[in-house]
Formats: structure tokens, sequence, C-alpha cells
């Protein structure tokens, strides 16, 4: 038995030394002409891969048990997230001392700490919103950046030609983005799954590289700077009462996005995209628009996007195009896969994690992508469910309600 | 019988590529009518649910249905499933497709969701009348759940439940979207004789106590007997017979598409 | 005429490179109904240990037609051990799962690849040797066509009847296609279906790899990010072609090819890369099952 793991481990760290031999080992400097050879790389790729693939196996051997243990009981597990979720005896302290984090947290810690907060609050907002998109009506949208594009430009824009404000935009820059989402979803919900997230991606990267391109309507790749920061009934505050302000701001409007999406989560369109999610055809045959449910899913997750660009053109006080790119609509969407697809603490989570970590592990920075990449197929593979699985309210029947 | 049929289908026709799957097929159900579709497997019995349900799109022929509520008769050929749902046919699948990881009495919300009005505007601010159809829809869908005799289940995953009370499940899912008529596949399919008894009872009394007229296609020919007020035979994408279970059993086109199979049970 | 001539045979060119890679979009998703978002990254490996194999090569004085063909047989060798390994790593483990997951997890190692390589080679773009020599009897015609193209044109057009022989005549090609018609009745019938699929990813990612080195030697420059857009460009024309079908993804290949170059040879080049996405969004959109795939109700 234990030989034989042995035997197979061993096996598999050989074909790993072999497979990342080129690459891993020879290094070519063409300017010089000289070649290393990094044999050191090869010893740590060998023992990486023995570990690795006996904790692979484990694993996998886990996960089948599982499912086989599921299956027989014909319960499902309940997990300790999930259990912890349900227990307001734990729930109502841990929300309290949320709180008073929350709001002592600019006065106790730094002007840089905040801002790190206000971009992590920005990323809750947006894996809100593509939540109801992917996580919830399980459509796949790999062009989500673009909706926060379509809020960013809307604010800096309207601000450049019109003198609008940051509160007058704000609803007007969600506003754009969900009719973006309309005017974009309407062709392509119809596509098979996988056809939408490769369309998806398609309009996201149309989109920005039209704004890189069209010089004249949205000043190409150099962008706009000197947005307004948002303003206060006209309150002259300096740069620290601005952050603090926007700090608030983000924490009220992720407040609100909590609640407006717990309570769609929760109604019969909610409902909807539940099952739309679970099985398109039958869905149908029970009467919903699948078309129209779509749409509100994609146009609601935009609103989001939209939210969020208007607040971070406000922050930041300067956009360009390279901000809303392919790899920053992935970068929304490990935010809802590593939370938990569907689960409203699980993207909170999420988003936290992968804004706050990188910014704390600034030495492993460049191993960043490569995490994430590694995230989003072991989680695939180990936890579909996220770190916080789904504890979607089902709707309960009790005898004593009538 | 000289009230003008709820359905009335003609000349039917569908074709995948090369192949017909349909040719030509009259069928007419009036109100409170049970009728039966048979036919081997691969006769076009399921091809048939799914052009008059929306889901296939029919190569030829016209879907008329005449909604008993107010006598008026259209022609519903080509239109999406949804709204053949809103227009009262309501329809089981003949591999279940329940949503299984939503509970019992969900699945049967969803079935009432075409019947609701709520928006997004009405789910965010959760005013008194959403709140107010929320509860109704739980109230009409755990009664449901009581005909079909799924009450104890309610609260259960549709995965976790056995397979005869998925089947019902499917029903009750259907019956929630308030239909004139039900389209059922094989209800009876992998039940064991005690489940078909009841089903066969539970079918009963949904169409006369419900006044709720069924179409089912069905292989057990015991319960197809018993049930049917008039039965039609499909072979090979034609309708080979029609006529009443005595008929039925007598027809030598049936006898001979069904040769070596069981027909009088 | 001759600007035409030109134009038509870069867009040959560019369609048969396209159609190199397109052929594994195209078989994979034919066997297992997935996106392999990662399938660009393979031919961006591929290419990487060529460059690397020729390095080396070069610095021991080896012959150039020698070097060429031996850093190709290598880099098919890796490509198809990097295909297997991630079937194995990344889709196995979710055949049953939602379609969803596996879509993701494809992008995940996508990303992996990528700066896998990032972080091992360099970010910077590497010099990638021309490794086609001019032949002397294409003198003439020089103006028009140059050897590379030649080869390319030539290469791609033996790949694919190759390809074509393998799925209609050999044993593997008919398990590959009873797989693509309904993978659990070619399981019950003895289909490996395991082979297939790994079959399947191994020819996709060769294929993919002789791309990667046709290419890089043409353009004379790689880097870790070359597969992104060739790969989205060679799913393009998968799906304009029709996903599934093996001659609709060399036909979406050129017509791909030829429409991007002509339109940047006579109207603008600005929005190169932003056709590929225009064009699919309006095939997807107006004829979802592509030119040669066949449109089908899913069974219910
Ligand atoms: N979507 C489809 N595409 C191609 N052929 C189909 C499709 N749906 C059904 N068929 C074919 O139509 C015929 C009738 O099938 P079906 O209606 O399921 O038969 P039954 O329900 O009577 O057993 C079969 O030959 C089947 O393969
Ligand atoms: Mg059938």
């Amino acid at each position: 038995m234990l030989v034989n793991e042995l035997k197979k481990s061993f096996l598999i760290s050989l074909w790993f030394m072999f497979l990342t031999f080129p690459i891993m080992v020879i290094r070519v400097n063409t300017v010089e002409n000289i070649i290393q050879w990094r044999w050191a790389n090869l010893f740590f790729v060998g023992i990486g891969s023995f570990v690795l693939s006996a904790l692979w196996r484990y694993l996998i051997r886990r996960k089948e048990q599982g499912i086989k243990k599921t299956e027989v009981d014909g319960v499902a597990r309940v997990t300790l997230s999930q259990r912890l979720l349900r227990e307001r005896r734990f729930t109502i302290p841990a929300l309290i001392v949320i709180a008073i984090v929350a709001l002592a947290f600019p006065f106790v810690f730094s002007l840089y700490q905040t801002n790190i907060m206000i971009t992590a609050l920005i990323y809750v907002l947006l894996g809100l919103g593509l939540n109801i998109v992917v996580g919830v009506a399980g459509l796949l949208d790999l062009g989500y950046a673009a909706f926060y594009l379509v809020g960013a430009y809307s604010y800096a824009l309207l601000n450049y030609h019109f003198g609008f404000g940051f509160w007058t935009v704000l609803g007007l820059g969600a506003g754009m983005a969900a009719l973006f989402g309309i005017i974009l979803g309407f062709p392509v919900l119809r596509l098979r799954g996988d056809y939408l997230a490769i369309v998806t991606l398609g309009f996201g990267e149309i989109i920005r590289l039209i704004m890189e391109n069209w010089n004249e309507f949205s000043f190409g790749p150099s962008g706009i700077a000197n947005i307004p920061r948002p303003g206060f009934f006209g309150v002259e505050m300096n740069f620290e009462q601005v952050t603090v302000y926007v700090y608030f701001l983000m924490i009220a409007l992720s407040l609100f996005t909590i609640f407006v999406v717990n309570r769609l989560q929760n109604s019969r369109i909610g409902r909807a995209w539940i099952a739309l999610r679970e099985d398109e055809v039958a869905c149908q045959a029970m009467g919903i628009d699948k078309r129209k449910t779509k749409l509100m899913a994609f146009a609601l997750g935009a609103t989001w996007a939209g939210f969020a660009g208007v607040v971070f053109a406000a922050k930041t006080t300067f956009i360009n195009p390279a901000s809303f790119t392919l790899w920053e609509s992935i970068n929304i969407l490990c935010v809802v896969v590593l939370g938990g697809m569907g689960s409203i603490v699980g993207v909170i989570v999420g988003a936290f994690i992968l804004i706050l970590l990188p910014e704390y592990l600034r030495f492993l920075s460049e191993y960043r992508i490569l995490a994430f990449g590694t995230v989003l197929v072991l989680m695939m593979v180990f936890r579909p469910g996220g770190i916080v699985e789904t504890v979607r309210r089902t709707y309960q029947y009790e005898e004593a309600d009538h | 019988m000289d009230m003008e049929p709820i359905l009335d289908v003609k000349q039917l026709t569908m074709d995948f590529g090369g192949l017909r799957a349909l040719d030509s097929v009259d069928l007419d159900v009036s109100q409170g009518e049970i009728v039966a579709l048979i036919g081997p497997n691969g006769a076009g019995k399921t091809t048939f649910f799914n052009c008059i349900t929306g889901i296939y799109d029919p190569t030829g022929g016209d879907i008329m249905i005449t909604a008993p509520k107010n006598g008026r008769t259209q022609r519903i050929n080509g239109i999406k499933p949804n709204l053949v749902t809103e227009k009262g046919l309501a329809r089981t699948f003949q591999n279940i497709r329940l949503f299984q990881n939503m509970t019992v009495l969900e699945n049967v919300m969803i079935g009432c969701h075409c019947r609701m009005k709520a928006g997004i505007l009405g789910a965010v601010l959760r005013g008194i009348s959403t709140r107010r159809e929320e509860e109704a829809v739980i109230q009409k869908s755990y009664s449901i759940l009581k005909k079909i005799g799924l009450e104890k289940y309610v609260n259960e995953f549709a995965k976790n439940l056995p397979y005869g009370a998925q089947r019902r499940l499917e029903i009750a899912r259907a019956m929630a979207t308030e239909p004139f008529m039900l389209l059922l596949d094989e209800p009876a399919a992998g039940m064991n004789p005690q489940e078909t008894r009841e089903l066969d009872e539970l079918i009963v009394k949904i169409c006369e106590t419900e006044g709720i007229s069924i179409l089912l296609i069905e292989h057990d020919m015991k319960l197809v007997m018993s049930l049917s007020d008039r039965i039609f035979v499909m072979d090979y994408g034609k309708k080979i017979a029609q006529g009443t279970p005595a008929e039925i059993r007598k027809n030598p086109a049936v006898i001979k598409a069904y040769l070596g199979e069981e027909i009088d049970a | 005429m001759e600007y035409f001539f030109e134009l038509f045979l870069g867009g040959l060119t560019r369609g048969s490179i396209y159609a190199l890679i397109a052929l594994g979009y195209t078989m994979v998703y034919g066997i297992v109904q997935l996106i392999n978002f990662a399938h660009g990254e393979i031919y961006m490996i591929g290419a990487f240990t060529a460059l690397i194999v020729i390095s080396v090569l070069t610095m021991m004085g080896w012959n150039q037609i020698a070097i060429l063909l031996i850093a190709a047989g290598v880099a098919v060798i890796y490509s198809s051990a990097y295909g297997y390994t991630m079937e194995k790593i990344a889709y196995k483990p979710l055949r049953q799962a939602p379609r969803l997951s596996a879509l993701i997890s494809a992008i995940g190692m996508s990303l992996f690849l990528q700066n896998y390589v990032l972080l091992a080679q360099t970010s910077d773009f590497l010099p990638f040797p021309g490794l086609i020599p001019d032949f002397e009897f294409m003198e003439p015609y020089a103006h028009i066509i140059g050897s590379p193209e030649l080869v390319i044109i030539i290469t791609t057009t033996i790949v694919m009847i190759s390809l074509t022989f393998l799925i209609k005549f050999t044993k593997i090609g008919k398990a590959m296609r009873a797989t693509a018609q309904d993978r659990d009745m070619a399981m019950l019938v003895g289909v490996d279906v395991n082979r297939v699929i790994s079959m399947t990813f191994i020819i996709g990612s060769a294929t993919a790899a002789i791309g990667g080195v046709l290419i890089a030697s043409h353009i004379g420059q790689i880097n870790f990010y070359i597969g992104f857009i060739a790969g989205i460009k060679a799913f393009v024309a998968a799906v304009l072609g029709g996903i599934g079908s093996i001659p609709g993804a060399v036909l979406g290949s050129l017509i791909l090819g030829w429409t991007e170059s002509f339109f940047t040879g006579y109207i603008s080049s600005d929005y190169e890369d932003v056709f590929a996405f225009i064009f699919l969004v309006v095939i997807l959109i107006f004829r979802p099952a592509g030119i040669l795939g066949r449109s089908t109700a899913e069974k219910v």
C-alpha cells in the first residue's frame, strides 16, 4: 500500500521533472549568448511534485468518499462555515465586532491602510454584482470589467464636459452600466453557456480597445486626470478627510448592496435565477421567461459595476483603459469563486482575502497571478462551493404558519 | 362530445435533419378527458410533447388550443415554452428534470412563478403586496404538495427524494402553473406496482376534482387501459391507430407494432 | 493586383497558422464539450521549448535544418505532454461537474501556465531565429511569397490531411468519433473514453506546437503572452467554421486570416485585434452553429 503510493509519487515526480526540464532548468540569454543551467530547480520540482502528488491523490480520494457518503446517507453534509453562519449565538456577536472594527478603522489605522480598505470594499461591490450573474444565475461573464469601465468613464466624462458632480453621476453611472448590460445582453444571452463566456470576453475587450483608440472621445491610453473627489454639501475637505469620507461612503454603499442583493436572492426573481442555473429547459417549461430573467441578472450585475466604477474614478481621480482589462474581469471572478459562488458572505470574504493578502504579502507579489490561477483550478476541483459555501435561505414551510 | 377540443393537433410534422420524427400526426383532447399516447420506443411520442410545449419548433402542421376558461382558440406553433405554459399547458419530463438543489417546496414555488407579479422593485422593497404574494404562494404550493401526497418531504432537497416521489413532484410542479391540461411523459416509469396504483388514483383525482384534462405517454399497458378515455398509437413517427381502450386492444395494426409485447393486461 | 495577391497569400499564411491552433479547440470541444482556455498556452509553451532547444543546439554549432527539425520534434513532444498533464489535473476531476466549473478551471490553468513561463523564463520578448531557409527555386516569386510562408502553408496542408486520415480511418479515430457522438454509449460498447480524451488532448497539443514553432520563426519574436491572442483568434476561427468540425476549423481559420489581411491591408490596422472579436460576436448571434456546424436541437 505505502510502497505503492511511494512508487506512484516517485513516477509522477519523474514525470514532472521531465515536463518542466526545458522551461525551469534552461534559461537562454540570447543577448550574451550564454545558457544558464539551473539544476537546483529540477530538484525542487522533484521534491515538490512528489509531495504534492501524494496530497493530491489523498484529497481526490477524500472528495470521492464524500460524494459517496452523501449518496448513501441521502443528506447533504453541513460544513462548519454553514453551521457557524446559521448559529445566532455566533453571528450576532460577530456582527457587532465587525461593526465596531469597521467604524473605528480609519481613526485607528493610517491613511494608507484606509485606502487599501476602500479598494477592498470596491471589490466587495464588484464581487456582489458579479455574483448575481455568475454565482446565482450561473452565467459566466468574462467581460464584467467593461461595466466597471462604463461607470468610471461616465463620471469622468460627464464631469469633464458638463461638470456633473459625484452624487448625480453615482446614479447615472450605474444606470449607464445597466443600459450597457441590457444592450450587450440582448444579443448574447441566447447563446449557450460557454459561448457566453467568450462573447462577453470579446465585448469587454472591444469596449476597452475602443476607449484606447478613440482619442477624441476618451482621451485614449493617456486617460482622464483631475477627476474631482466626492463632495459633501460643498464642505471643503483636506485629503485625509476626503479619504475617511470615501471610506464611510463605501461602507454605506456596501451595506446597501448587501441589503439589495440579499432581498433579490430571496425573492421570486432570485428563485428563478437559481432554477435557471439548475435546468434551463425545465425552467422554461415552468413558465419562466429565460431571456428576460437572464437579462435582469445581467443588468443588475452591471449596475453594481457601474456604482463601483464611479467610486473608483472619484477615489483615484485618474482613470485610463488599462485599469479595465480582461485581467480585471478575472480578478473579480476570482473574488466570487474563492469566496463561494452564490454566497454573499463568501464574496465579501473573498474580496478581503484577494485584496488584502497581496497587499500584506508584497514580497510574494510576483507569484500573485500564478497563485490566482492555481486557486481557480484547486477551488473548482476540491471545493467548488468556495471558502464559505452557500447558505441559501431555503423556503421552509411550518405548519404553524396559518 | 360536441364541444370543441381543448387541444387540437393537425398534421404535425417534425424533421431532424433527414430524420422525420413526426409525420402528419393528428390528435385531439377534449375537456375532462384522459387521453393516452402510446407506441414503441423511438416512435416520436416525446418529440410530440416537445413540439406542443414549444421546446421544438415543428416543421409543419397546426397546434390549436382552446382555453376552457374563455373559449378562445389560438394557434401555438413555435411560441416559446414559457408562453405555452402561461396559456395553460404544463408538462413533466420523461427523464426527471427537477431543480435538484432546491427544496421540494421551492420546486413547486417555481411552478407558481408565471402566476406571480413581483418585479425587481417589489423584491427589493418587499412591500405588503409582495409579502402577501410570497405567503400565498407558499400556502398554495403546500396545498398542492398535500394533494399529491408529498407534504412530508416539503423541506427536503429534491435530489434526496426517492424516485417515485420525484416523479410525483414533477406533477406537483406542473400543477402549480395552473394548467387546464397536463402532459405527462411516462409518469410511471421506474415505479413499483404499488406506486403505480397510487399514481393511477392520483391522475383520476387530478382530472376529476381539479378539472384538468390529461394527455399521457405511458408504457404500462395496465395503467393506460384502466385510465384512458381514448388512446392514440404511434409508430415510426406516424399515428397508426386511435380509439377507446377496447378498440385499441383489437386493432391489428397495433398488435403488429407491439408484436411480442403484452397489450391486453 | 500584385498587392491583392500579397494580401491574399498573407491571409492564407495567417489562416494556416490559426488553423493549426483551431484544430485543438475543435477536437477537444467535439469530445468533451469544453472550451479549453489554456490551449493557447500550450502553443506558447511549444514555441518556448523550441526556442530553448534551438539556442542550445546553435551554440553547439549544429546544422540549421537539423536544428529546425529537432526543435519542432521536441516542441511537439513537450506540448503534447503538457496537454496530457493539464487534462489530468484540471479537467478530468471535473467531468461530472457543471460546465461552469470546468470553464473556470480552464481559465485558472491558462493563468497558471502563462505565469509559470513568465517566472521561469522572462517577461521580455525574445528574438526567435528565422529557421526556414530561402529556397533558390522560390527566387522569381520572392516579391509575392517567401519560402517561410510556403513552408507554413504546406505544413498546414500536410497536418490537415494526416489528421483527417487519422480520424476517418484509424481505430483511435473511430473511437474519437464515437465518443464525440455519445460518450456514455461509446463507453457501453467498450471504448476506453479516458484514453480517447487523453489522445485528443495530445493530438490537439501537437498540432498547436507545430503552429507555435512556425509562427514564432515567421514573426521572429515570442513572449509568455503570445498564446492568449492567438488562442482567442483560433477559437473564433473554430467557432466560425462550426465548433467540433475539423474542416470547419480550417475553413473558419482561412476566412478569418483573409478578412484580417484584407482589412488591415486596405482599410486600417488600428482595430486589428478588435476585429476578431466583432467577427465572433456577429457569427454567434447570426449563425451560432458556424458555417459547417449543424444546428441541433438539444434532446429533451
Ligand atoms: N433533438 C433531436 N435531434 C435529433 N433527433 C431527435 C431529437 N429528439 C428526438 N430525436 C429522434 O426522434 C425519434 C423519436 O424520439 P422520441 O420522441 O424521444 O421517441 P419516444 O419518446 O417515442 O421514445 C428518435 O429517433 C430520436 O432519436
Ligand atoms: Mg420518450
